[in-house]
């Protein structure tokens, strides 16, 4: 019961912002709500613990937060990651 | 897992063995069914980059089946010689970088990006 309605819950982007903040350790997010639908989210992502990781390694990190959520109520997370000490792509 | 769904998996593990550049997308690169794969494809054809391309939207199971495979959640899927790339958000960095063409092993036919949007 508890997971269909974790699955009919829209989040919004500061609940967005607050889940990845407190699921990855020392992060930052910055969440905006892309289309103003409530289901397409734009997330930028500074994380210690995106260092020495792959692109797809740290989206992955943060897909990971919201599980079957993506592609469900989320219908969208278009993602930038980034560690503090590069702060731009490599 | 049922015999379908192994038929489904296998099929899509050989098709990205067998391409060197495939796409899974919603719709097809002439008429893509969503703003992320539409700009994937924009991607790879500024580039002139050969691709195969799977349009996912036919069978909800050819996307559980992948994102199964590829233990990645969202369309669209760019694989590289059998490795996964990423979706819309990472090519487009890519592309923008100039990475996207070296990965592909193309010319980097734009010279800036930046001031050239895809779309």
């Amino acid at each position: 019961m508890e997971s269909v309605l974790s699955l009919l819950h829209m989040p919004t982007a500061e609940e967005i912002k607050q889940r990845i903040e407190a699921a990855i350790p020392g992060a930052r997010a910055e969440v905006e709500d892309w289309t103003g639908g409530g289901d397409h989210f734009k997330a930028t992502v500074t994380a210690a613990a995106f260092a020495g990781r792959s692109r797809i390694e740290q989206h992955r990190l943060v897909y990971e937060v919201f599980g079957t959520e993506i592609g469900g109520p989320i219908h969208a997370l278009s993602l930038k990651t980034q560690s503090p000490q590069t702060h731009s792509p490599q | 897992m049922s015999d379908t769904e192994n038929q489904i998996r296998d099929a899509i593990s050989q098709a990205i063995s067998e391409h060197e550049v495939i796409l899974f997308m919603k719709g097809t690169p002439d008429a893509p069914a969503c703003g992320f794969s539409a700009r994937t494809v924009a991607a790879l054809q500024a580039l002139e980059a050969p691709f195969a391309a799977v349009d996912i939207l036919p069978d909800p199971r050819i996307r559980e089946e992948l994102s199964a495979i590829s233990q990645w959640p969202t369309i669209p899927q760019l694989f590289v010689g059998g490795e996964l790339v990423g979706g819309c958000d990472i090519v487009m960095e890519m592309y923008e970088s100039g990475e996207l063409a070296q990965t592909l092993g193309v010319e980097d036919r734009a010279e800036s990006h930046q001031n050239a949007p895809l779309l």
